[in-house]
């Protein structure tokens, strides 16, 4: 070999050498970084939807009132208290005092109502800030009335129950009315909130770093930062959590679950969440205007294959409209549809269906929750050609398809794909159940399926201020839901996340939402 | 000169303008609606309509155009939708990424296609020659997003020695030796398939050139075959190679979308993908504008080098 080769060569590796110790540095310690699914839409609570960016928001802000750790029972937050009149229609919410914004906004009943008026009113002068698509969460609330400082009261036009838990929500968090009047429009990149981490800078596409709010009420956070790294690919995900370069990743992609499941550096968390896929059958039009259609569909899908094989167990087998992380409304006694093909052959038998019968099946490519919907409906279709339903599939970007099943599936197809995560066992029931939520009236009935008797227990539901009433009110619906079938409740989605062993106090929330207040990495 | 380089920019308005129509239109044309994409799943027709009104998107195409239009000729490219930003500054964060990393990519693919080219060229059907031509066939058929993934898993998580993706480390880094390390994967792997074309163009240029008398002629008069490639052959096919790296700027800069996205640069193609994704329209708008101005520049830039070299180019 030739000195000048060999030269080569050493300083080669002496280069190698030096750039593989700056890649061994991991991330410095109390400073957690996480591999996120995308680029934050938005800071601002009010005008986002996705579960990425409230994954940021709640370690950013607090609400009145927010979910109890490990359950999604409501506990007190910002209002250390709160009382319902006897009619369910006034809520008197006592805050807690002392409390500044991260800008030292002082947080009061004034404030509390800034946020309300902003999202409900469309006169509010900081209202054109932004689409704020959640907000009918709150659309009950008449008014919000300042009693005196530290006191603030909810008027609604009429009882509503899931009033608590939609404040709980990421909606419901609350903004530094100062930081709206200062930055308008720009608030979204400018967000401030009571949090236990404070913003500090947004690069797009690269991060989003907050850092450690000293002051925080509810006690000193355990990190001195927090670097959000949106990583779209989730195998590009997979590669920074092994090259160490985050300490967290979220939603792992079923297939490479198992190659931390093996590795004692990294913890592998899992946890069931409010969460439904289902698929949409279309009432109005043949075959799934006939009851015994609908049951054949739910008896065709092989679910237990379907969360097992195509899922990887990073779901479970789904039986009600209501998912089970609601435990106090969930209905446990309910049967669900095993797979029984001999069932759905001769169900479709009597309702003439027995030489066979083709149908649409409209398929997303992806979207929110939606898990693996290509191959999901490919394993349905299978199942149902089984039975003799030849199901042709449509498939669509996630946009375009909202904008075709989302106005209703008359005249597009006789099912469609659809999941939901909630906040409420009330919410996805009311939103796409009742004859009132037929798309025409501006609900996400896109299967018109109506029945008086479950309008009429959902609306009781509503105005009942008793959990236990409610709960039994629901566990009526999801009897009468299941055995009407308007849709195919296939699966309930478990969550995932990594963290390496260095990160502790971690633990995923049944609420799908991502609290680092406890979390350290020392 | 000066009256060239002119002359070349005024052709160019034609091109861009032509460039924004078919931009807008193919936007317009592809389904899905921005405000469905704003509003996620629990968009109500009701909504959705709404927002299209206050988005502006319930007037005709020629009318949103020409509003477009106007504001890009004083500078306004309006107002991004899903990120709910002035285009111009999330273009302004990007565009330097992209360059550094489009930029790093075309030297890369200049030295080497080049050296490899002539190399190839002067030892035609000899050893190096050959396996030249095989390692470039390899180079242009290679996938680069396939590249860039393989690039990863073997360099940065099996063996550790560079990052996976990202501009700058996160923590402690932000140097120019910190940029390097981040830019060595993503720039070799966008560099592989250009560095291959400009290796097969250069040594057919090259071949070309050293068939003709001058060489032969300097040959005969003795002059060291080393000196007859550099000062002779090399400096004659110059300005035709000028082009050709020229013309490389443009699959780098549309590689770059790919290779952004592969390993998490901050640049114009990762914020395009997601845009289209987001139906941002403005955005995408705004985006491809300004990469297809660049392309044009660089292709501007390439003809005044080379008529500055050659000056028989200026009176084509």
């Amino acid at each position: 070999m030739s000195t000048a080769i060999q030269r080569g060569l050493t300083v080669s590796a002496l280069a190698l050498m030096s750039f593989s110790a700056t890649a061994l540095a991991q991330t410095p310690p109390d400073v957690l970084a996480v591999g996120q699914v995308a680029e934050p839409q938005s800071l601002d609570p009010h005008a986002v939807t996705a579960t990425n960016d409230f994954r940021i928001t709640v370690n950013l802000y607090d609400g009145l009132v927010r979910f109890a750790s490990g359950s999604l029972e409501v506990e007190p937050a910002l209002a250390e208290s709160w009382e319902v009149s006897e009619d369910g229609t006034v809520y008197t919410f006592n805050l807690r005092e002392g409390i500044t914004f991260h800008d030292g906004t002082a947080f009061n009943a004034e404030a509390v109502k800034f946020n309300f008026d902003r999202m409900l009113n469309e006169d509010h002068p900081y209202h054109d800030t932004g689409p704020f698509p959640l907000s009918f969460f709150f659309s009950a609330v008449q008014e919000v009335e300042v009693v005196d400082a530290s006191t603030v009261r909810f008027h609604l036009d009429e009882p509503y129950a899931p009033l608590l838990s939609n404040l709980a929500y990421p909606t419901g968090l609350l903004v530094s009315p100062a930081a709206v009047e200062e930055y308008g429009e720009d608030y979204g990149r400018n967000p401030v909130g009571t949090g236990p981490y404070q913003f500090t800078t947004w690069e797009a596409n690269r991060q989003v770093a907050l850092e450690k709010n000293e002051d925080y009420w509810d006690g000193e956070p355990g990190l001195e930062g927090v670097v959000f790294r949106p990583i779209t690919d989730g195998n590009a995900r997979v590669n920074e959590m092994l090259s160490g370069g985050i300490d967290l990743m979220v939603e792992v992609p079923p297939d490479l679950v198992s190659t931390f499941d093996e590795d004692p550096t990294f913890v592998v968390h899992e946890q069931a969440g409010p969460h439904v896929w289902f698929l949409i059958l279309n009432m109005r039009e043949e075959p799934f205007d006939d009851v015994r259609v609908r049951q054949a569909v739910n008896y065709a899908i092989d679910k237990e294959t379907m969360v097992n094989d195509v899922l990887q167990g990073t779901a479970t087998v789904a039986d009600s409209v209501v998912p089970p992380a609601f435990a106090w409304a969930y209905n446990d006694q309910l049967e669900g549809y095993p797979h029984d093909p001999d069932r759905a052959r001769e169900l479709l038998e009597e309702a003439g269906y027995g030489d066979g019968v083709d149908v649409t099946f409209l398929v997303t490519q992806g979207g929110s929750g939606m898990l693996d919907p290509v191959a999901m409906g490919t394993a349905i279709q299978a199942d149902l050609a089984e039975v003799g339903i030849n199901a042709e599939i449509e498939s669509y970007e996630w946009n375009t398809y909202l904008g075709i099943v989302n106005p209703g599936l008359e005249g597009e197809g006789h099912m469609a794909q659809m999941s939901w995560m909630t906040n409420d066992p009330d919410t996805l029931p009311f939103l796409t159940l009742r004859t009132e939520a037929m798309p025409d009236n501006g609900g996400f009935n896109s299967g018109y399926y109506s029945n008086p008797e479950v309008d009429d227990l959902l609306e009781q539901a509503r105005r009942s201020t008793d959990q236990d009433d409610r709960a039994a009110l629901y566990r009526e619906v999801q009897e009468i839901v299941n055995e009407d079938a308007p849709l195919a409740i296939i699966a309930n989605w478990q969550q995932n996340a990594v963290t390496t062993t260095a990160v502790e106090n971690f633990a995923l929330e049944p609420s799908f939402l991502l609290d680092l207040h406890e979390v350290s990495k020392p | 000169m000066l009256f060239y380089i002119v002359r070349r920019l005024l052709q160019a308005i034609p091109v861009l303008f032509g460039i924004s129509i078919i931009v807008f239109l193919t936007i317009s044309l592809i389904p899905g609606d921005p405000a469905t994409a704003i509003l996620g799943a629990y968009a109500t027709p009701e909504n959705v309509a709404e927002l299209n009104r206050d988005l502006g998107l319930n007037h005709s195409l020629p009318i949103q155009y020409t509003t477009w239009l106007s504001g890009v000729l004083q500078g306004d490219f309006g107002r991004s939708f899903a990120l709910n930003r002035p285009v111009a500054a999330e273009i302004g964060d990007r565009l330097g990424p992209t360059a550094v990393l489009a930029g790093t990519a075309l030297v890369l693919c200049a030295i080497f296609g080049l050296i490899a080219g002539t190399a190839a060229a002067v030892n035609q059907y000899g050893w190096t020659d050959r396996i030249l031509s095989v390692v470039v066939l390899i180079g242009i058929s290679t996938p680069s997003f396939w590249l860039g993934l393989m690039a990863i898993s073997l360099f940065a998580v099996w063996l550790d020695l560079f990052p996976t993706g990202d501009m700058y480390s996160l923590f402690g880094g932000g140097g120019l030796a910190d940029l390097l390390w981040h830019l060595a994967l993503p720039a070799t792997t966008l560099a592989v398939v250009a560095t291959g074309v400009v290796a097969r163009l250069t040594r057919a240029t090259v071949l070309e050139v050293l068939r003709q008398d001058f060489v032969r002629t300097a040959r005969a008069k003795g002059v060291p075959e080393s000196r007859v490639i550099r000062n002779h052959a090399f400096r004659a096919a110059l300005p035709a190679l000028i082009p050709i790296v020229g013309i490389q700027a443009g699959f780098v800069i549309g590689g770059a979308v790919y290779i952004e996205e592969v390993f998490q640069w901050p640049g114009m193609g990762r914020m395009l993908v997601g845009a289209i994704g987001s139906r941002d329209i403005l955005l995408v708008q705004g985006g491809v504008l300004v990469l297809a101005s660049a392309f044009v520049l660089i292709n501007l830039a390439t003809d005044v080098i080379q008529s500055a070299l050659d000056p028989r180019v200026r009176h084509r």
